[in-house]
């Protein structure tokens, strides 16, 4: 253990602790604006700077490791100053234009703005002098250089936490910025939309591309009939952009905020969580019947979830030769798109032509999924905007919903029927456990062997997951897999994704199903969702949504009423042409550079 | 004041049998060549002057098994040549040095990371490195070095830009602590020296400490080589003794009429002539790595001024916030000032930004930008305002 005085207060911390941490033991705040939780130290905005005593220069708080004796202070004349100058240089390259701007007061240099910097700028500006661009390639987000303060949090993000490097750093001095491939826009460089960038810029540099208008403008049309659906974890998130505790389940007040919005029918993507569960169990049993039973070697195993858009594209850039082991399945927002304009269209009577049909997702990479050609399997753009958790909470703002004081109000129907299945879809490891739900009770006819239907070795926070469920007491049909251990993995995040796929190219991958989310923690962590995130923030998220599951009645995705109601009148059955023309979908190999 | 005046030395491109000297170096336990280069009062050649012998021992004293010696080669101060004159006539006695060093700090490899636009010396600097292989193995030491080509960019010469450039990454400079001796390339314990420290080094070994620590003063030991540019009838490479004033240097190497000298490239300091007395060029006054330029009084302190502050605008890695933005707004703010766009009472804000850059940038480019900007400013105000 290390002792240290800061600001005259003795703290000891173990070894290798910053100051910065240190400092937060003893409640002393010091700004920071680079520094992350859930990133490495980069030590370069140097807001953080303060004093050590004996030393030439300031230090950096956040990267300076504490050492026996040290004596900190970090509200010194000298270190206000340096920081009073340093947010004014941050401003002097920044294009200010707060009052517009889509994070004005969400904005982190804004905030030290006004801590620091009010009043008259001390330096020249420098905006007129950089060639700033904006770059509105990607469906998903938005670039604006005129906004970025070079934190590099983005570039840190791409590469730390999702092995891309989409964005880096390029040029120096004066030029220095953050940039693509060969600068080229951003809807042509390997990125993957995730929006995890989204999630930690500091400022309005990197912001998701907003179709707020076109919904009010949808919503407002006459001719239209307005659907929406709800992501799975929008609903234990929505509430911290409305003055809630991260981890407040909202759903209740969410539906009958939708409502007041003026969407003609208010439903559930978790409907179409429960049918993924349906098609996608379904088509790995297929599978592996044709590789155990019939001996196919053309079949490719280990099946890969494809409910992430972020994972989709991952692995068309990164890992193009396993497409065939992605489940066929599309992910639920774009089931529920192609039904909304067939199914839903004839169940209430209405010209799919004049559906329209929004999403609120936890997710930037769904508007970009939404644009993709393959899903225009209705014959029209099965989903037409795709807004994230933080435009619905910008529009119940707008509208002036006292979100608080809402009552709470249930799906309509149809399309509004779930299970805790669903739900948990939003978790990493989710989506592993409502299939192993159903599809153990379809080979064995029994609940899976897990306390209360927890299939906890799949759940938790964990890069790389994996568990074994060994297979007994088969149904007729299923007796091939008598005894069989069913291998599965689950991986968040696609740094950890794609140390799964190494082992699969390798070879030494022994499941059979995988698992992943392209979001740290999953779609809780999405690209889309309230800012700021921590692992603490989605620890709480993920505890709201498995909680939302522990208070369903029904928690297996068969005995979704709707869903077997489906399959009667309209599917047929899992994995039918009918699904497969709607439900189902194969994706491209793309340039890996 | 000590004041040894101007003396000239010849060590450094002295030709000496490297072979000797380095049978008597591997003969010294490890403790005794460190503890000679701390006798000899050494401290780096580079400009920032770190003691060469606490550098080593400090590399020395890391467990880890594998460690490196880095000669910096790639002398990027403006102004600054001697690196490559040193390397052009006595590469071996820096092969010598590093493979001295190495033994002393427990390297097997040595990185020599030379400047992209002197990639000319490249092919002479590869075939003397094959004899000094071939000398070392017959010697029976298990040593090696190779090199490493720069790209242009100043900021490789900070030595931990300079790891992540030899890494394949972007040269942009890393948080210390760690510092190279714990976590240098590689991220291995690294000693990292400057090309005339590791020969002199080779030097100090041959003719013992004691001989060395006589020259130069008690904070400046030992002689120096000096890159002469400018206003000079007589510009080239001089080795001199540490310990002369800058009045004693002018009246060696000026045209009579110099009006500043400035000491230690782009971010070292600006001497105006009324200084020029009582300023010693040594750790004591004026710090160099070898770069000193001359002004006569035809010369815009001005135009000098833009120049540098052009420079770091363009050669600051970009990272962090001091260095980035303070470089552009202390170049825009001196040219508003010229113009008459912006009062001369902003040149005063200009001086605090340059003393934040100096205490809250993250290395040393960015905590030097404001040595020239301050001496120039403050000795030569009126050339900046009118």
């Amino acid at each position: 253990m290390i002792n240290l005085k800061i600001n005259d207060q003795i703290v000891t911390v173990p070894e290798g602790t910053t100051v910065l941490e240190a400092a937060k033991n003893l409640k002393i705040d010091i700004p920071t604006l680079c520094n992350h939780t859930d990133l490495c130290v980069a030590g370069n905005c140097r807001v953080c700077v303060v004093e050590q005593t004996g030393a030439k220069t300031l230090v950096a708080a956040c990267s300076m490791p504490v050492s026996e004796g040290m004596d900190i202070h970090t509200n010194t004349l000298k270190v206000r100053n340096a920081r009073k100058h340093i947010v004014e240089l941050l401003l002097s390259e920044h294009r200010s234009d707060c009052t517009k701007c889509y994070k004005n007061q969400k904005c982190e240099l804004q905030k030290l703005a006004n801590e620091f910097a009010f009043g008259d700028n001390i330096f020249l500006d420098l905006v007129e002098d950089h060639q700033y661009s904006i770059d509105r390639s990607s469906p998903s987000f938005v670039k604006d250089d005129s906004k970025c303060i070079r934190c590099q949090r983005c570039v840190r993000t791409c590469s730390q936490l999702q092995y891309i490097s989409a964005i880096a750093v390029s040029d120096k001095g004066a030029n220095q910025k953050i940039s693509s491939f060969s600068n080229k826009p951003m809807s042509h460089v390997v990125c993957t939309n995730c929006g995890q960038c989204v999630n930690r810029c500091p400022t309005g540099a990197l912001v998701e591309k907003t179709y707020i208008d076109q919904v009010w403008d949808a919503i407002y049309n006459p001719d239209k009939h307005v659907v929406v659906q709800t992501a799975p974890a929008v609903r234990v998130a929505l509430g911290e952009d409305l003055g809630y505790d991260p981890g407040e389940r909202v759903t209740g007040k969410m539906v009958t905020a939708l409502r007041q919005l003026g969407f003609n029918s208010v439903l559930d993507t978790d409907f179409t969580a429960d049918l993924t569960i349906i098609e996608e169990g379904t088509e790995l049993l297929v599978r592996l019947k044709n590789a155990l039973v019939n001996g196919d070697k053309q079949v490719s195993l280990p099946m890969f979830t494809s409910c992430s858009p972020g994972w989709i594209k991952f692995i068309e850039h990164k890992y193009p030769e396993f497409l065939p082991n992605l489940s066929t399945c599309k992910s639920p927002q774009q089931m529920f798109g192609a039904l909304a304009k067939t199914f839903y269209a004839k169940k209430r009577n209405l010209d799919p032509s004049k559906v329209v049909s929004v999403s609120i997702m936890p997710c930037t990479a769904k508007k970009f999924e939404a644009e993709r050609p393959e899903m225009r399997s209705s014959g029209f753009k099965d989903v037409d905007y795709v807004l994230t958790t933080r435009e619905l909470a910008i529009m119940i703002k707008q509208a002036g919903l006292d979100f608080r004081n809402l009552e709470v109000s249930k799906y309509d129907s149809v399309m509004g029927d779930s299970t805790g299945a669903a739900v948990i879809f939003g978790a990493t490891g989710g989506v592993m456990e409502a299939a192993l739900r159903t599809a153990y009770q379809i080979v064995t006819g029994r609940d899976v062997p897990f306390m209360n239907l927890n299939i906890t070795p799949v759940r938790g926070m964990e890069g790389v997951k994996e568990a074994t469920v060994k297979i007994e007491g088969c149904v007729d049909e299923w007796k091939f897999l008598e005894g069989a251990e069913l291998k599965v993995a689950i991986a968040h995040g696609l740094t950890n994704a794609n140390k799964i796929m190494r082992l699969v190219r390798e070879g030494k991958a022994p499941y059979h199903f995988v698992e992943v989310m392209a979001c740290p923690g999953g779609c809780i962590g999405g690209g889309g969702q309230p800012i700021p995130t921590s692992a603490q923030i989605r620890k709480n998220r993920m505890e709201a949504i498995y909680s939302e599951d522990e208070h369903m009645v029904l928690r297996k995705s068969h005995e979704n009423p709707e869903v077997i109601a489906i399959y009667q009148e309209f599917l047929e059955k899992a994995n039918s042409h009918k699904s497969h023309e709607l439900l189902h979908t194969h994706y491209v190999k793309r340039e890996s550079y | 004041m000590e004041n040894k005046g101007l003396n000239k030395v010849d060590l450094i491109f002295e030709k000496v049998d490297p072979k000797e000297v380095l049978i008597k170096a591997f003969n010294m336990s490890n403790d005794q060549i460190i503890q000679d280069m701390l006798d000899s009062g050494l401290k780096g050649r580079g400009g920032a002057g770190f003691p060469t012998g606490m550098k080593w021992r400090f590399t020395a004293a890391e467990k880890e098994p594998e460690k490196f010696i880095v000669c910096n080669a790639d002398e990027g101060e403006p102004g600054t040549f001697k690196d490559r004159e040193i390397l052009d006539r006595v590469a071996y006695k820096v092969y010598a040095g590093m493979a001295i060093a190495g033994k002393a700090i427990g390297a097997k490899q040595g990185i020599v990371y030379l400047r992209g636009e002197y990639k000319f010396l490249l092919p002479k600097l590869m075939a003397e490195l094959e004899l000094f292989h071939k000398m070392i193995s017959d010697i029976g030491y298990d040593f090696r070095i190779r090199y490493c080509l720069g790209s242009g960019a100043y900021i490789c010469g900070e030595e931990s830009a300079l790891f992540e450039s030899i890494e394949g990454y972007r040269g942009e400079p890393r948080n210390k602590p760690p510092y190279p001796t714990v976590e240098g390339v590689f991220h291995k314990p690294t000693s990292i020296n400057n090309v005339e420290t590791l020969v002199t080094a080779t030097m100090i070994i041959k003719n013992g400490p004691a001989s060395y620590s006589q020259l130069g003063t008690k904070d400046s030991r030992g002689s120096k080589v000096f890159s002469i540019s400018g206003d000079t009838p007589t510009p080239g490479i001089y080795e001199l003794e540490l310990g002369m004033s800058v009045q004693e240097f002018v009246n060696e190497f000026g045209d009579g009429d110099t009006k500043a000298v400035q000491v230690g490239g782009a971010s070292g300091f600006c001497v105006p002539r009324k200084k020029f007395a009582d300023t010693i060029i040594g750790f004591e006054g004026v710090p160099t790595g070898g770069s000193m330029k001359l002004f006569n009084s035809s010369r815009s302190m001005y135009n000098v001024l833009h120049n540098y502050l052009d420079f770091f605008a363009e050669e600051s890695c970009g990272q962090c916030t001091p260095c980035r933005v303070g470089c552009q707004q202390l170049l825009k703010g001196v040219e508003k000032v010229k113009k008459g766009e912006a009062k001369s009472i902003y040149l005063n804000e200009l001086v605090k930004l340059a003393d934040t850059m100096k205490i809250a940038s993250k290395c040393g480019l960015g905590q030097s930008v404001g040595n020239a900007f301050k001496t120039i400013v403050e000795n030569f105000r009126e050339e900046i305002i009118y």
